[in-house]
C-alpha cells in the first residue's frame, strides 16, 4: 500500500489519575487505507482514538502526537478540534442506541453534522438527510427521518450513526467496535455498509474490534494492541499467515481454522493485567509462553523486522513463529 | 389518549376524596369543637345549643354523611367561629400567600437550576465544592431556624428590614428569602446529579465526536435530557404554592393561607381546614398532572408509552 500518510500518531500517551494506560503510540494511516487494531478489553485500542480526537474527559492526561495533513490534535484549540471531529475524522461506537441523544430525532441529530460541517441549512439539510438514509439501507427514509432513537432496531440505530458519520463527509471512518452489541445477523450487515460505503466515498477506516474475524474482512493492515502497547503491526494478509509476536500467535490460535484439519483451541493463560501494577519489562511475559530472562529486563521496543512489520518482542522474530507453529 | 386522561382524573379525585375524609377522622377525633370554640368557661346550655345548631349530635356517620354530601355539591361550609363562609375566608387568603411563595418560586428556579448546572460543569472545582456545601447547608436547616435567624441578623441586629406583618413589600423580603433558599438548595442538588448523570451518557461524546461545540452540546444535547428529572421538583413545588408556607407564614405572622390553617386547626373549625385541605390537594393533584404532561412533552419514549396505554 503505497499510499500517502494522512494522520500519524506518535509517542502518544494517556494517563488518568496518574495511571498510564497508553504508553507511547506510534502509528500512521494513509488515505484510503483500512487499519484494523486488535487485542483485549483495556488494551487502549479505543483510548487512543478518542485521546487523538480529544474526546476523553478532562482527568486525562494526554501527551506526545497526533497530526492530521499536519495539523496537531493533541492539545489542539476547540475549534480546531471540532472542525476535525466529524468533517475529517468521525467515530461511530458500539453501542449504537446509547451513543445517539434520546430526545432527539434522528434526522435533527444527522442534520447538526450537515450544517456544522457542509454548511448546509433548511429544505438541504432534509434532502441531504435523506439521501444518507437510502445509503446506509434505511428503507421509508422519509418517514424515519422524524423518528426518534428507540423507535429504531440496535442494527438500524448503527445505521444512522454511519449516515451521522457520513453526513461531514470525512477523510477516516474511526468504528469503535461497530457490531460488537449487535446480533450476529446484523454484524455482517453493517460491516459489509460500512466497506461499501468506504469503498464509494474513498474513506479511510480504523476499524477497532477484539474480534479477529471482523478484522480480517476488513483490513489490509492491522496493529495488534496489548496493555497500552503496539505489540505487532503488519499487512493483515502476513499477520494472519505468519504472527511473530507471542500474542498474536495466542490471539489466533484461539480462533478454529476456516479450512483445514479441525483442532484444539488454544487460549492464552491468565489475564490482562491492571495498569496499576504492569510486570516489569514486556507486559505480556508473564502470559508468555516463551518467557525468557530478556524479557524481564525491560520493554522490548516497537521496531522494523522488514518492510511494512513492525515487532515488539525480544525474541529473534523469524524463530519465534516458528517454534510456536512447531508446537502446536 | 381519552382513557389515560380518564384514569388519571379519577385517580385524582379518589386522591381528594381520601384527603377529606382523612381531614374529618382528624380533626373530629381529636377534639369537640363546641367545647373549644366556645371556650371552657362556657355554660352547658350554650354549648348544646352550638351542638345542635351545627348538627354535632348526629351520630358521627351521618356527620360524615352530610358532610360528604355537601362538599359533593360544591358547599363547603361556613366557619363555626364567625359563620363566613369557609370558601370565601380561604381565597381571600390565596392571593396574600402566592406574594410570598410565587417570589421564592422564581428564586428557586432562578437559583437553583444554574447553580446546579454550574457545578456539574465544573465538577470537582472549588465553585463545585462551594455550591455543595451551601445546598447542603440550604436543605438541611429548617425554615423556622432560618427565618428566626434572619430575623435576628437583617431586623433585630441590622435593623435593615421589618421582622413580621404584611405592611409593605419590604415585609415580604425575609419571608420569600427563607422560603427560596431551601428550594433553591433541592433543586441545585437535583439540577447537579441529573447534569452529571447525563453528561457521563454515551450520546454526549458522539455528540463531541461530531464536531458539536461544547456549549451547544451542553444547551443542545445535555439540558433537554437532563431537565426529565428536574420537572419533576419543579413541579412538586407548584404544588406547595399554596400550602407550602404554613412554617414560615407563623414564623413572619404573614396572615395567608397557612396562618389561617394553623388557627382553624387549633379551632377544630373543620369547614374552613377542609376547604383549605381541598385547595392543597387540587393543586397538588394539578401540578402532578403538568407534571406529567411535560415528560410527554419532553421524553419521546414516554410520549410513545403513553400512547400505547391508551
Amino acid at each position: 500500500m503505497a499510499t500517502t500518510t494522512q494522520l500519524s500518531l506518535s509517542g502518544l500517551t494517556v494517563s488518568f489519575d496518574g495511571v498510564t494506560v497508553l504508553h507511547g503510540i506510534d502509528l500512521a494511516i494513509g488515505k484510503g487505507e483500512a487499519l484494523g487494531l486488535v487485542g483485549e478489553s483495556g488494551s487502549g485500542k479505543s483510548v487512543t482514538w478518542l485521546a487523538a480526537l480529544g474526546l476523553l474527559p478532562g482527568k486525562a492526561r494526554v501527551s506526545g502526537s497526533a497530526r492530521l495533513d499536519g495539523i496537531e490534535l493533541v492539545g489542539a484549540r476547540p475549534e480546531t478540534l471540532d472542525k476535525v471531529r466529524g468533517g475529517r475524522v468521525a467515530m461511530i461506537f458500539q453501542d449504537p442506541t446509547s451513543a445517539l441523544n434520546p430526545v432527539l430525532k434522528v434526522g435533527t441529530q444527522i442534520g447538526e453534522a450537515l450544517s456544522l460541517h457542509r454548511g448546509l441549512s433548511g429544505g438541504a439539510i432534509k434532502a441531504e438527510a435523506k439521501r444518507l438514509f437510502d445509503l446506509v439501507g434505511i428503507p421509508d427514509a422519509e418517514r424515519r427521518l422524524s423518528a426518534y432513537p428507540h423507535e429504531f432496531s440496535g442494527g438500524q440505530n448503527q445505521r444512522v450513526m454511519i449516515a451521522m458519520a457520513l453526513a461531514g463527509e470525512p477523510d477516516i471512518l474511526v468504528a469503535d467496535e461497530p457490531t460488537t452489541a449487535l446480533d450476529v445477523t446484523i454484524q455482517a450487515q453493517i460491516l459489509d455498509l460500512i466497506n461499501a460505503v468506504r469503498r464509494e466515498m474513498g474513506m479511510a477506516l480504523v476499524l477497532i474490534s477484539h474480534d479477529l474475524g471482523v478484522i480480517a474482512e476488513t483490513c489490509d493492515r492491522v496493529a495488534v494492541m496489548y496493555a497500552g502497547r503496539i505489540v505487532e503491526e503488519a499487512p493483515a494478509a502476513q499477520l494472519f499467515a505468519a504472527p511473530r509476536h507471542p500474542y498474536a500467535q495466542g490471539l489466533l490460535h484461539s480462533l478454529p481454522p476456516l479450512g483445514g484439519a479441525r483442532r484444539k483451541l488454544v487460549s492464552i493463560p491468565g489475564v490482562v493485567p491492571d495498569p496499576r501494577s504492569l510486570p516489569k519489562g514486556c507486559a505480556f511475559a508473564p502470559r508468555c509462553t516463551e518467557m525468557s530472562d530478556a524479557c524481564l529486563a525491560a520493554t522490548p521496543a516497537l521496531r522494523s523486522i522488514e518492510m511494512g512489520r513492525r515487532l515488539a518482542c525480544v525474541l529473534e522474530p523469524q524463530s519465534a513463529s516458528q517454534r510456536q507453529f512447531e508446537a502446536a | 389518549m381519552l382513557r389515560y386522561f380518564a384514569i388519571r382524573l379519577g385517580r385524582a379525585m379518589i386522591t381528594i376524596a381520601l384527603v377529606v375524609t382523612f381531614a374529618f377522622i382528624v380533626l373530629r377525633m381529636s377534639g369537640d369543637p363546641a367545647q373549644i370554640i366556645m371556650g371552657p368557661e362556657a355554660p352547658p346550655e350554650v354549648i348544646a345549643a352550638f351542638r345542635k345548631a351545627w348538627g354535632l349530635d348526629d351520630p358521627i356517620w351521618l356527620q360524615y354523611f352530610h358532610y360528604f354530601g355537601a362538599i359533593l355539591q360544591g358547599e363547603l361550609g361556613r366557619s363555626m367561629r364567625d359563620g363566613r363562609s369557609a370558601i370565601e375566608l380561604v381565597t381571600e387568603r390565596i392571593p396574600v400567600t402566592l406574594a410570598l411563595t410565587l417570589p421564592a418560586l422564581a428564586i428557586k428556579i432562578g437559583l437553583g437550576i444554574p447553580a446546579g448546572i454550574y457545578a456539574a460543569l465544573h465538577r470537582g472545582s472549588l465553585a463545585d465544592r462551594v455550591v455543595m456545601l451551601l445546598s447542603v447547608a440550604g436543605f438541611t436547616i429548617p425554615s423556622f431556624v432560618l427565618g428566626l435567624t434572619l430575623v435576628l441578623i437583617f431586623a433585630v441586629k441590622l435593623g435593615w428590614l421589618p421582622s413580621g406583618g404584611q405592611d409593605s413589600w419590604r415585609h415580604a423580603i425575609l419571608p420569600v428569602i427563607t422560603l427560596g433558599i431551601g428550594g433553591a438548595a433541592v433543586l441545585a442538588r437535583f439540577t447537579r446529579s441529573a447534569m452529571l448523570e447525563v453528561l457521563g451518557q454515551p450520546f454526549i461524546r458522539t455528540a463531541s465526536a461530531k464536531g458539536v461545540p461544547w456549549r451547544d452540546v451542553i444547551v443542545g444535547h445535555a439540558l433537554p435530557n437532563a431537565a426529565i428529572p428536574t420537572v419533576t421538583i419543579v413541579g412538586f413545588m407548584i404544588g406547595t404554592l399554596i400550602a407550602g408556607a404554613v412554617v414560615v407564614e407563623s414564623v413572619f405572622s404573614w396572615p395567608g393561607v397557612g396562618r389561617l390553617l394553623v388557627v382553624a386547626v387549633a379551632n377544630r373549625d373543620l369547614a374552613v381546614v377542609q376547604c383549605i385541605l381541598l385547595l392543597v390537594a387540587a393543586t397538588m393533584v394539578t401540578s402532578n398532572l403538568i407534571v406529567d404532561f411535560l415528560y410527554g412533552f419532553l421524553d419521546p419514549r414516554l410520549r410513545q408509552n403513553a400512547g400505547k396505554a391508551s
